[in-house]
């Protein structure tokens, strides 16, 4: 195999360590060892790969100078918000999920895994304590997934086929659940369909009451909503719902979970959400993770495609951790299983472990607060910016819409000159002429004032 | 024989994080801001949630302890179908930048993470031939799934959605194959092993027809059998008018030998969090990289990157099948990948793939001379590739010692747990080791003779090992049945309200 110097990564790439573990087999080449391969299926030659850079010092700074040409919305000021956002990642959470124990294995047993299962139960315990709910399962791939299995369970526990969703509900959200929902099989179909909403993405509860029926699976609402509204009619929805037969599901930022009411206090049946507000970056997409929850009903409990880290006591009497109902994974069922479960986001559990551990109930309740404060501050400094109108300025949590018809700009060019002329990343475009931008603790209120006093610039 | 190490994992009693701090203690403060008139009416919380208080060190020891108490792949882990692998640290480090991007960012301000994206893809067609990746699958059952909306999407534009209603897939492929076909809507045929390891060319002719939408495979399959009629499938399957997909999770052993696209499928998926050196987190998040030819492209989950001029822009494919995740994946795990990719380079990924066939065969011999064990499909004679599937079905008849508790009992000398095999067992007490490409000779050495000694005390104490572990955290699992309601607690409400306050131990 080889005559140049060992690769780093692999120990046994020497001449002496290859013929020594050849010889043990009989042979003085690997090829044998490929003979279930027929000839005909074999590549001739090596792919085309770009050189390889096996120097650490060269593929680092190869690494350095290609993501050097990224800029990151954290380097500047950025109101991009949608459903992932920039929250402060606490330094010692970076440093729990950096350590080698939990960063790089898969699996081991209950007992040689019991350090880490001890931390997901304390992610699925503190989850549950903010949601109100005493059945959370690990998480899974994104808020998107998480709606797409809680929609699933509705149908299954219901027998019903209809899903009544916010219209204003953000579209990769949406994408993500109308792949869930559609089925092959027309007798498995969920058909999803969308309930108009105020201008901040508020159900609307007259044509809600309109459209619900005997045949609706489950309501789907978010609080706070896409556009930032906090859904005022969350229990009086869940009460219309439940009235038809239908199952509640709540989608929920679990930031705002200090000072707003829990999923589990308004009556719903099913939380979902993000993890991501919980100690977890960005990372360009990469640092989402959704969660289902409900109460510790049985009967929801046999429909979970998720795995479930219970608590349970080892033969030497101490505290231990294990799989529960594992038999209905798709793992222990294969088709006949509840869904599909596989590798999934099981890092960021114990990073929001950490955070969730280090904000505790008065950090919460502090967190919602300066949230809440910053998100009408952006509205009236919004709404102050001659010809932008904003709908609603109270009763919002991140989000804030605002409508740039009145200035005869559309967002893409707003947001190019925010961008060019005073290095801020604007709102995401709800379409041509509205635009969501977001806030979290991380905005001063002087960042605030910036991009008003930016806005009135490129407006003017 | 090596001497064993006098392993002993980390013992702290650390207790659950609800048992320590102390009221108003303080891990993070927020600048304080005025919100009493900002809460609509009604919607205020009512109850504080029931969160420990902590201060900061405290959390922070909290979970280092907790990392202790995990033996984590500090020891030798040869967890088989995950390919445990090194996880180059300098591709960690590079992809912290990329820790404060919104995926929302125009795409001028992305320039460096789309080459990364765009390199690698490049680099999968180079290895697989077929036509364009998408890396929005966040693992690998995520990647079936991908498959699975592309299937739906693809009879349905070609007016056969109605009638192409099943898929098939082989009995040793993973279950995420059947499970997100199932979910998708399909009826699952599993196709049975023949005596040599893999399914008959008979039993798929059986089962293809009018109503195949696709077919889901493994190969090789999670014990290392290659199906040498693999082309043969494939003709039969397109010729059907179905689909092939490729499940590549077992990629290791054949790097750089094959290529999906030459061997005639329309679609194949590589995990980035196994093949490509890629840290797995316990579980996530991980990457499927799915790629498919340009007939399916137009129906891939997007935006996809392509390279406009000297620019990287995004793309959303005009059929796009579904989301199957919001944004583009799991971006800074593709630039580890990247990074990984770029460090072995063509010899180097061809390397390790003989390597881990080379140290597969190199255990083989050694572990079949072990009392006890025996090797799935004795009649396919042909060396194994990356991983081979053994029984201790024979140990556990002599001495009532099942895989687990040689598991458990391994796992007090410093080894990982192995890997026994999805459902079903086609073997009894199955365990099936890969060795991969990263761990030494001496590793590997050491992993043999840790499950020597094990099965010596099988036969010489059985209580020893049926006792296992005792050098662990704690003990093993009681018995007692997590599926009963009135016994699971996924947290600690539940807990309290079913138990009380005490916890075990306590």
């Amino acid at each position: 195999m080889t005559s140049r110097r060992a690769h780093p990564f692999m120990p046994n790439d020497t001449a002496a360590r290859q013929a020594e573990l050849l010889a043990t087999l009989g042979l003085d080449n690997v090829e044998p060892l490929f003979a279930q391969i027929p000839a005909a299926h074999r590549q001739s030659a090596l792919p085309d790969l770009p050189p390889a850079l096996t120097s650490e010092v060269e593929l680092a700074r190869y690494l350095k100078q290609t993501l050097a040409r990224n800029r990151p919305a954290t380097d500047s000021l950025s109101f991009l918000g949608g459903g992932i956002w920039q929250h402060h990642v606490p330094a010692v959470v970076d440093e729990i999920v950096g350590r080698s124990e939990f960063l790089t294995p898969v699996w081991g047993t209950p007992s040689s895994d019991f350090g880490r299962n001890q931390a997901w139960f304390e992610f699925t315990s503190q989850l549950g304590a903010l949601l109100q709910m005493e059945l959370v399962g690990l998480p899974v791939y994104s808020w998107g997934a998480a709606l797409g299995h809680a929609a699933r369970m509705a149908l299954r526990l219901t027998g019903r086929q209809r899903l009544l969703v916010p219209a204003a509900m953000c579209p990769q959200r949406r994408a993500v659940l109308d792949g869930y929902a559609e089925s092959a099989d027309p007798a498995l179909h969920l058909v999803v369909e969308a309930v108009p909403c105020d201008a901040v993405g508020r159900i609307d509860l007259a044509a809600l009451a309109g459209m619900i029926g005997a045949d609706v699976a489950a309501v789907y609402y978010e609080n706070p909503a896409w556009m930032g509204g906090l859904e005022t009619s969350a229990a009086a929805l869940a009460e219309l719902a439940h009235a038809a037969g239908a199952l509640v599901i709540a989608g929920v930022d679990p930031s705002c979970l200090g000072v707003i009411a829990p999923p589990g206090a308004l009556g719903a049946d099913l939380a979902v959400g993000t993890i991501q507000p919980l100690g977890i970056h960005m990372h360009a997409g990469g640092g989402v993770g959704g969660f289902i929850a409900s109460a510790d009903d049985p009967r929801i409990a046999a429909e979970y495609p998720t795995l479930l880290n219970s608590l349970a006591t080892t033969v030497d009497g101490r505290m231990g951790f294990g799989l529960m109902l594992f038999h209905q994974s798709s793992y222990g069922s294969r088709e006949l299983g509840k869904d599909w479960t596989g590798n999934s986001t099981y890092l960021w559990a114990i990073a929001a472990a950490a955070y969730m551990a280090l904000l505790g109930p008065e950090g919460f309740a502090e967190l919602g607060r300066l949230i809440l404060a910053r998100t009408a501050l952006l509205a009236d400094t919004l709404a102050a910016v001659p010809g932008v109108t904003v709908p609603v300025t109270r009763g919002l949590f991140k989000e804030v819409v605002a409508d740039f018809a009145g200035t005869g700009r559309d967002v893409a060019s707003i947001n190019a000159a925010l961008l060019d002329r005073h290095d801020i990343f604007g709102g995401i475009a709800s379409d041509t002429h509205r635009a969501i931008f977001a806030v979290t603790e991380c905005h001063s209120e002087a960042d605030i004032a910036r991009l008003g006093a930016a806005l009135q610039a490129v407006l003017a | 024989m090596s001497r064993l190490r006098r392993f002993h994992a980390a013992r702290w009693d650390e207790p659950l994080i609800h048992r320590i701090g102390a009221p108003g203690r303080r891990g993070q403060h927020f600048p304080l801001a005025d919100a009493a008139d900002l809460v609509p009416a009604g919607l205020a919380r009512a109850t504080a949630p029931d969160l420990p208080e902590l201060s900061e060190p405290e959390v922070l020891h909290h979970y280092l302890r907790l990392s202790q108490e995990t033996m984590g792949m500090l020891g030798v882990s040869l967890f088989g179908t995950c390919t445990m692998k090194y996880n180059p640290r300098a591709g960690e480090l590079a992809a912290r930048a990329l820790a404060g991007v919104h995926p929302q960012q125009p795409p001028e301000t992305l320039q460096g993470l789309l080459e990364c994206v765009h390199g690698l893809d490049l680099a999968l067609r180079a290895l697989s031939g077929m036509d364009r990746f998408t890396f929005q699958a966040a693992g690998g059952a995520d990647a079936a799934w991908t498959q699975a909306v592309i299937t739906r999407a693809w009879h349905a534009a070609r007016g056969e959605g109605d009638t192409r209603t099943q898929i098939i897939t082989s009995l040793q492929s993973h279950p995420c194959n059947p499970a997100t076909a199932a979910t998708a809507g399909y009826e699952i045929i599993t196709l049975p092993l023949g005596a040599n390891g893999y399914p008959s060319l008979d039993a798929l002719k059986a089962a293809l027809g009018p109503n195949t939408a696709a077919l889901m495979i493994n190969n090789p399959d999670d014990m290392g059998v290659y199906n040498p009629e693999i082309t043969e499938w494939v003709r039969l399957t397109k010729a059907a008018g179905a689909l092939a997909f490729y499940d590549h999770a077992n990629f290791n052993g054949v790097m750089t030998k094959i290529r999906a696209r030459d061997l005639g499928f329309d679609a194949c998926m590589f995990m980035l969090h196994k093949t490509f050196g890629v840290s797995k987190g316990g579980g996530g998040p991980a990457v499927g990289a799915y790629g498919c030819t340009a007939e399916l492209a137009p129906f891939l989950p997007g935006p996809l990157v392509t390279r406009q001029g000297g620019a990287y822009a995004l793309e959303t494919p005009v059929h796009m099948a579904a989301r199957v995740r919001e944004y583009m994946g799991n971006l800074q795990q593709v630039v580890k990948a990247w990074a990984w990719t770029r460090s072995m380079g063509a010899q180097g990924l061809a390397d390790a793939s003989d390597m881990s066939v080379l140290l597969n065969n190199y255990m083989e011999t050694r572990l079949l001379g072990l009392r006890g064990v025996t090797r799935s499909h004795p009649e396919q004679a042909l060396p194994r590739l990356e991983m081979t599937r053994y029984s201790l079905g024979t140990l556990f008849e002599e001495t009532g010692v099942s895989a687990v508790d040689v598991q458990n009992r391994m796992a007090d000398f410093g080894i990982d747990a192995f890997w026994l095999s999805h459902e079903p067992w086609i073997v009894p007490q199955p365990f099936t080791p890969e060795a991969g490409e990263m761990w030494s000779k001496e590793d590997i050495d050491y992993w043999i003779d840790g499950l020597e000694a094990v099965i010596a005390e099988a036969y010489a104490d059985p209580a020893r090992v049926l006792g296992a572990p005792h050098n662990q955290v704690v003990g093993k699992l009681n018995a007692s049945d997590l599926d009963d309601p009135a016994n699971w607690a996924t947290t600690w409400a539940a807990w309290r309200r079913k138990q009380g306050d005490r916890l075990p131990g306590e």
